[in-house]
């Protein structure tokens, strides 16, 4: 059968093309545009080739912003996943207890990013918040806006509670699409509570467990708001993550060609660790 | 291996019990022998696998008792038990290679490895699994994940009973007929107490000596295929076992005698007086029914050839009468008469066969 040729059908590409150049194409050229140049506003631009990116890649400051932030990501996601998955695992499976539990585990991913760090601002404010008071009240050296172990341990302790239940959720989901033949068949077989959750549960959340640390990866590598409201970067630089970095390199300093070699080289880190992730993780599923 | 009997067994998934419908099952009495193969039959949702995972200790029962060789077994755990159950689906182990998966059950009762190397590779090669031993169990077919299950019951020499629950549901039609007879020669093989639960009459029939019907939580008869074919002691399992199933007429009985609108039928079991039933009705198979010169006047309505035989739809004054007849016999036009094989006309009061 012969097809009829009818380019016509483009016109049909044109609305997704249009909408993704103006949020993504764009905006990203434009970086791209400032990354390779130097400019002194007027919209005067000079050619300066691959020199922010070798300064960037050099520079101490990067290092360590980079370094913190790979910490932080990692400290995370060392807590989070663990945690969600334990959650999710003594959650009620049926009666009142499920919407009540669902409902309770929504509420902080359902609250704005500023707002989460305003309020933990507030609640950890050593004099007057409720955190910061009660930890020194009980003989504990607390004071978040001075010390870089407790700010640290602040907005670790505010993302765990802000994004743990994303974790939770998806956990829940992948154990409740479970069979109970499965548990009936490893009850049967004698097999520990341990040998259910390893050669069950585990295998049978693989997917949406790869969801949850892509997704707890790629926001918690690119946390913004939360730690500017709460600790602002500080003190010092303490808690500058590469965002904060970046904001602060750009809007602060207005270095706009650093900044936006360190956007590409950011940009290009988050992909490339996704892509790496997700191909290990799903290496299996196509052989089968 | 074990004998098993069931006492007095219910079961409701409600928290209270009012009526008849709100037991899963009722009033359960089975007395199963050591080594034999029995089979569950029934529709779904008549309380077969409430049953089944009864005895196997997935259920606590409501009432009753569950004994393996006479012991009172009905509050211990799966585990004590020491049963094998084969689920609807395959339950196999995706991170593990066939060998782990055969092996699981072993492993978690500390048996030694050499005795499990044995064990596993024996079972592999009833199955024919050897040569997929070491692949990953998630890449196999459905029914090469079916025989995994199979194996990890088979895999423990010392259990009281394999339970099937409908294990073929998932397989392939032509895989079905092997697996199938499978099963059968494994029985053969290794004598051990097994239990079939299916819908599926061929299945049952083929798979056990034994046949328990059930019906709306119910055991309505149990007995060998060949009793259930030819004494139905249930209208149920008169029209739930056999192609086409029982005809179920209605009828009068006047002084012992039995009779269709004026034609006198001569049943088995016809000597009943007075009787206290509701409902009285006459069963015959399609296959005791023939064509005479004299009988019971019906009106042919259809004639459909299943190669080797007619099914012939007639009416008649007391419903509809299915009959089976060699393909190369000749079917009357319009009108004709029917003969019934006195031994294998039954009357039953409220479906319930009419005990003489």
């Amino acid at each position: 059968m012969n097809k009829t040729v009818n380019q016509k059908a483009w016109f049909f590409v044109i609305p997704v093309f249009v909408l993704v150049a103006f949020n993504a194409i764009i905006p990203l050229m434009t970086v791209v545009n400032y990354a390779f140049q130097e400019t002194f506003g007027n919209n005067q631009f000079m050619w300066e080739g691959t020199r922010w990116f070798k300064q960037i890649l050099v520079s101490e400051r990067f290092h360590a912003a980079l370094g913190r932030q790979v910490l932080f990501t990692l400290i995370i996601l060392v807590i989070q996943i663990p945690l969600g998955i334990f959650i999710a695992l003594n959650m009620p499976k049926e009666g009142i207890g499920v919407p009540i539990c669902l409902v309770l585990m929504s509420m902080p991913l359902l609250i704005p990013w500023n707002v989460v760090g305003a309020m933990w601002n507030i609640f950890a404010l050593p004099d007057i918040g409720f955190l910061g008071h009660s930890l020194n009240a009980m003989g504990f050296d607390y004071n978040f806006t001075q010390q870089s172990g407790d700010a640290w341990f602040t907005t670790i302790l505010m993302d765990v509670w802000h994004w743990t239940s994303l974790v939770v959720l998806l956990s829940y989901a992948g154990l409740r699409s479970i069979q109970p033949a499965y548990y009936q068949a490893a009850e049967i077989d004698g097999a520990t509570r341990w040998a259910v959750f390893r050669h069950i549960e585990l295998p049978k959340m693989k997917k949406v467990l790869t969801i949850a640390i892509l997704l707890r990866f790629m926001d918690s590598f690119m946390i913004y708001t939360e730690p500017f409201v709460l600790t602002g970067g500080g003190p010092g630089n303490a808690t500058a993550f590469l965002s904060i970095d970046l904001v602060k390199m750009a809007l602060g300093q207005f270095d706009l060609g650093p900044a936006a070699a360190m956007s590409l080289i950011y940009f290009f880190i988050v992909l490339t660790v996704c892509w790496v992730f997700y191909n290990l993780m799903m290496r299996n599923e196509s052989k089968s | 291996m074990s004998k098993i009997t069931l006492q007095d067994l219910s079961h409701s998934y409600l928290q209270s019990q009012n009526k008849d419908e709100d037991w899963a099952i009722r009033n359960v009495n089975i007395d199963w022998q050591d080594g034999g193969a029995y089979a569950l039959l029934g529709p779904s949702g008549c309380g077969k696998t409430t049953l089944l995972n009864i005895i196997s200790g997935l259920i606590n029962p409501t009432k009753g008792k569950i004994l393996f060789n006479d012991e009172d077994i009905t509050k211990k755990n799966p585990v004590e038990r020491n049963i094998a159950q084969i689920f609807q689906f395959p339950v196999i182990y995706d991170t593990m290679t066939v060998f782990e998966n055969l092996a699981f059950p072993l492993r978690n009762r500390q048996i030694p490895e050499d005795e499990i190397n044995n064990k596993v590779n024996e079972i592999a090669e009833m199955l024919e699994l050897t040569s997929t031993l070491n692949n990953r169990a998630s890449g196999l077919t459905a029914d090469g994940k079916q025989k995994i299950s199979l194996g990890r019951g088979l895999a423990r020499s010392d259990v009281n009973v394999i339970m099937f629950d409908e294990p073929l549901t998932v397989i392939d039609p032509h895989l079905k007929w092997i697996l199938r007879s499978k099963l059968k020669e494994l029985h053969q093989k290794i004598k051990r107490t097994m239990i079939y639960v299916t819908h599926d009459q061929t299945e049952a029939l083929t798979f056990a000596d034994q046949v328990v019907v059930m019906h709306d939580g119910q055991i309505v008869q149990t007995g060998t295929p060949v009793e259930l074919f030819e004494k139905p002691k249930h209208t149920f399992v008169g029209h739930f076992i056999g192609s086409p199933g029982m005809n179920i007429l209605s009828c009068q009985i006047n002084n012992g005698s039995v009779a269709i609108n004026g034609t006198k039928i001569e049943t088995s079991n016809s000597k009943i007086g007075a009787s206290n039933f509701s409902k009285i009705e006459l069963g015959i198979r399609p296959e005791f029914i023939s064509f005479d010169k004299k009988g019971l006047p019906v009106k042919i309505l259809n004639v459909s050839n299943t190669g080797k035989n007619k099914i012939i739809e007639t009416e008649s004054d007391g419903g509809k009468i299915k009959l089976i007849i060699k393909a190369g016999e000749k079917v009357p036009e319009g009108s004709a008469f029917l003969t019934f094989k006195k031994d294998y006309t039954y009357i039953y009061g409220d479906d319930w066969i009419v005990e003489k």
